[in-house]
């Protein structure tokens, strides 16, 4: 393990935790949008009490991702800035809109029309942020994002055709359904009544479902959208353990909602989510960006990969207590 | 417009937006904080009003400034890429901590917005303690990052490429502390009096009104001592310019040749073919003065540079004169509210002073935005100073005035909603009969009379 190593790690750690608690916020606007039944406005209500103290904090997992990428990985941020620019200018776009209509939603003051036309604002930016998101990894592991260009190719072939791919689509909808399904399923332990929980139950149940379908449709584009990971997770040595310990979390998430055991639940799907990341990084290990820039490639100088990885050891001192007692304070064991 | 101008621009517009949203965040917690602690001493039902007003504004604008700061993390890449693939290294440090200092505060932010029924009092206040610290050092890293643009430092240059890069010097390079203490007594300034200023206007209609008058008094605590200090934190900047980047100040001051006893140029338009300000007020030998505390030092002009690397001269003097003729201004009010009440006046009364305080309300912020204007437009055409310059850190991708024109629709749009928001939600005078008279209630501490008003 080389520092670079190290710190990849650590940007993808960053991503993953961004992926199970910023995700989950994210899916908590599509069941917002969903909403529906007879409790359909006591569904919203715990929908944004479940996010409201938590996203902010949430989201700056990706921010520090970021800035993790451009201070140790400088060649790979500005190559994503430059061919992904499009549907990261869009991802920009879908934040700025979720996280302010989320407020504006719960901070408006009276509940008229107006703070309506906020909740819908915050569960469509939910719906569309994750899908982008998505296709952005998506375009990554098929090896899209790659070297220098002839500077007369056309715009559509540089700044499109990477992220405008079947399998990249197929991965957008991937990250939706994950991201529906982690909220789901933690929902069903933040509702204080049975009939809540059980609509979210339910939702979790056939999210999951979904999650199955979505994963078999990557899995089919990736022969011809991303040859170098699909040969990663069928031949590397680590991949049939790693199809083991998924398939376990998956049933097991699955049979937790069912007997409906939801701390255990929640537990799963969060490693089953997590597990799948980490299957596309490993798999795409030693490329930060496949087909031709390495991690070690694409690393900043080894004074700045120190600093930086003595600063997160420093960084986490403080960071972890905060958010261990964040979430004490709110997401606490239910009293049911 | 070419795509050069566009990403500048959009960066600009980015910036400009933000920067009001990150200026309250590090300010507003303090006043929230105060109002808190004036509630648990004196127990006043409405300290508590105020400081959840207060923590509910800070929540509509945090959450404004956290989105539009995490497009500007991603801009540095989408519009800069070249900046970042030679800075990332260097300078990418301050923005990592920043990282962590805005962690904590989002976490703490949560924990005190959300968390007044589940932690005790003590706990509480601490969190709006520790939201309002890790606000002021997330603005200090990011600033200590623009001042490295300004002061490059921590690397040597060999053919083009950074070696021996050492981050921590590039941390301590000799713009980061006069611009940290600038612009962190800009924003307590700005917000205190923006604060102020607001109630000062709704004093000015109601001048008995308990509401208003506690209100005043905490943002005026908040703002008037930053705006006191920050001509002397303004003088520690122009003599750091004079040094080590004459250009900005000489475009600032619209010094076209370089002399000894060079004057302080007030106000004019520099007219760039005959190379002279014109219609200006020179008080002679003032700039070298001020620039080097010597009446006669030798202060560098718009000569001492090629004319390519010339900034927008007029752009930048006059964003120079505006920025300290504001901050003049809310010097002179913060002195004059500070007699008056060290006097024993009723601030509340002196209607002069609410005047001169309620037209102070915008003004902290257009003296925040055009001194960001000096510091950017006066580095220009470099986007590293001496190192890089912006037009060759663009992105290659054409058609940029696309995200310009639509980041710049979604942020207007967003402006309009923000205002009206607090307009609706904060400024809105207390529905209590009682608090609109001279207000003081006499039961003891934990009264929790005014909650929910």
């Amino acid at each position: 393990m080389t520092l670079a190593d190290i710190l990849a790690a650590v940007v993808f750690v960053a991503l993953n935790a961004y992926a199970v608690l910023g995700g989950a916020d994210f899916g908590g606007g599509v069941w917002a949008l969903l909403a529906g039944g007879l409790r359909k406005e006591r569904q919203r209500d715990l929908i944004a009490h479940a996010i409201g103290p938590v996203w902010e904090a949430n989201h700056v997992w990706l921010i520090l991702a970021i800035v993790l990428l451009f201070t140790g990985f400088p060649a790979a941020f500005a190559r994503l800035g430059i061919l992904l620019h499009i549907p990261l200018s869009l991802v920009l776009i879908g934040i700025v809109l979720r996280g302010s209509a989320f407020t504006f939603w719960r901070y408006g003051g009276e509940a008229d029309a107006q703070q309506r036309r906020w909740g819908v604002t915050f569960a469509v930016a939910s719906l569309i942020t994750p899908v982008l998101l998505g296709i952005t990894v998506g375009a990554v592991a098929s090896g899209a994002v790659s070297g220098p260009r002839a500077p007369d190719t056309v715009f559509f072939a540089v700044y499109v055709a990477p992220w405008l791919t079947p399998f990249a689509l197929s991965v957008g909808l991937f990250a939706l359904v994950a991201f529906a399904f982690l909220a789901a399923v933690y929902l069903t332990l933040e509702a204080e009544d049975t009939e809540l929980r059980e609509d979210f139950r339910r939702r979790a149940l056939s999210a999951g479902v979904a999650l199955l379908g979505a994963a078999l449709l990557v899995l089919a584009l990736s022969g011809v959208g991303a040859p170098r990971v699909r040969a990663g997770l069928i031949l590397a040595p680590w991949a049939v353990p790693l199809h083991l310990v998924t398939g376990v979390a998956a049933v097991a998430a699955l049979v937790a909602l069912w007997q409906r055991r939801y701390g255990a639940a929640r537990v799963a799907a969060a490693a089953l989510v997590s597990l799948i990341l980490w299957g596309w990084g490993l798999s795409q290990y030693p490329y930060i960006l496949p087909p031709d820039l390495t991690v070690t490639g694409a690393a900043a100088p080894a004074a700045t990969l120190r600093l930086l990885v003595g600063a997160l050891a420093l960084g986490a001192v403080v960071l972890l207590p905060s958010l261990y007692y964040l979430f004490r304070v709110f997401k606490g064991r239910p009293t049911a | 417009m070419s795509d050069l101008l566009a990403a500048r621009s959009q960066m600009g517009v980015s910036l400009a937006f933000h920067i009001i949203f990150a200026v309250v965040g590090i300010a507003m917690p303090v006043m929230m904080v105060v109002a808190e602690r004036r509630w648990q001493v004196t127990g006043h039902a409405i300290y508590l009003d105020l400081a959840q007003r207060w923590a509910k504004g800070t929540a509509i604008l945090f959450a404004v400034g956290a989105v539009s700061g995490t497009v500007l993390s991603f801009e540095l890449g989408l519009l800069w890429p070249e900046f970042m693939r030679f800075a990332g290294p260097i300078i990418g440090m301050p923005f990592s901590l920043e990282g962590f200092a805005f962690f904590t505060e989002a976490i703490f932010l949560g924990i005190y917005l959300y968390g007044w029924d589940r932690i005790s009092p003590g706990a509480h206040l601490a969190a709006g303690g520790i939201v309002a610290l890790s606000g002021a050092a997330s603005g200090v890293f990011v600033v200590v990052a623009n001042a490295w643009m300004n002061a490059p430092a921590g690397f040597e240059l060999v053919n083009g490429q950074a070696v021996n890069v050492d981050p921590l010097a590039a941390m301590a390079n000799p713009a980061a502390l006069p611009q940290a203490i600038h612009m962190t007594l800009a924003a307590y300034a700005a917000t205190g009096f923006a604060v102020a200023g607001i109630h000062a206007l709704l004093l000015l209609k109601d001048p008995a009104n308990a509401f208003h008058r506690r209100a005043l008094a905490i943002a005026l605590i908040v703002g008037a001592p930053a705006a006191v200090l920050q001509p002397i934190s303004g003088d520690l900047s122009a003599r750091h310019l004079a040094r080590h980047q004459p250009v900005k100040l000489a475009a600032a001051e619209a010094l076209f040749q370089t002399r000894a006893g060079a004057p302080l140029t007030l106000g004019g338009w520099p007219d760039m073919d005959r190379r002279e300000t014109r219609f200006a007020i020179d008080i002679p030998s003032g700039l070298s003065l001020l620039a080097f505390h010597d009446p006669g030092a030798v202060v560098k002009g718009l000569d001492a540079a090629p004319r390519d690397e010339w900034p927008n001269v007029p752009a930048v003097h006059l964003a120079f004169q505006l920025m300290v003729a504001l901050g003049t201004y809310l010097a002179l009010v913060a002195l004059w509210a500070g007699w008056r009440a060290w006097r024993g006046a009723d601030l509340a009364h002196d209607r002069w002073l609410l005047r001169a305080i309620a037209l102070a309300t915008p003004l902290g912020f257009i003296a925040v935005e055009t001194g960001w204007m000096v510091t950017e437009l006066g580095r220009q055409p470099w986007v590293i100073y001496g190192v890089l310059k912006t037009a060759d850190a663009v992105t290659p991708m054409p058609g940029l005035i696309v995200p310009f024109l639509t980041f710049t629709l979604l942020y207007c749009f967003l402006g309009v909603i923000v205002a009206w928001l607090l307009y609706r939600q904060i400024l809105r005078s207390p529905e209590i009969p009682e608090w609109r008279g001279f207000y003081m209630p006499v039961d003891s501490r934990g009264s929790r009379k005014g909650e929910g008003a």
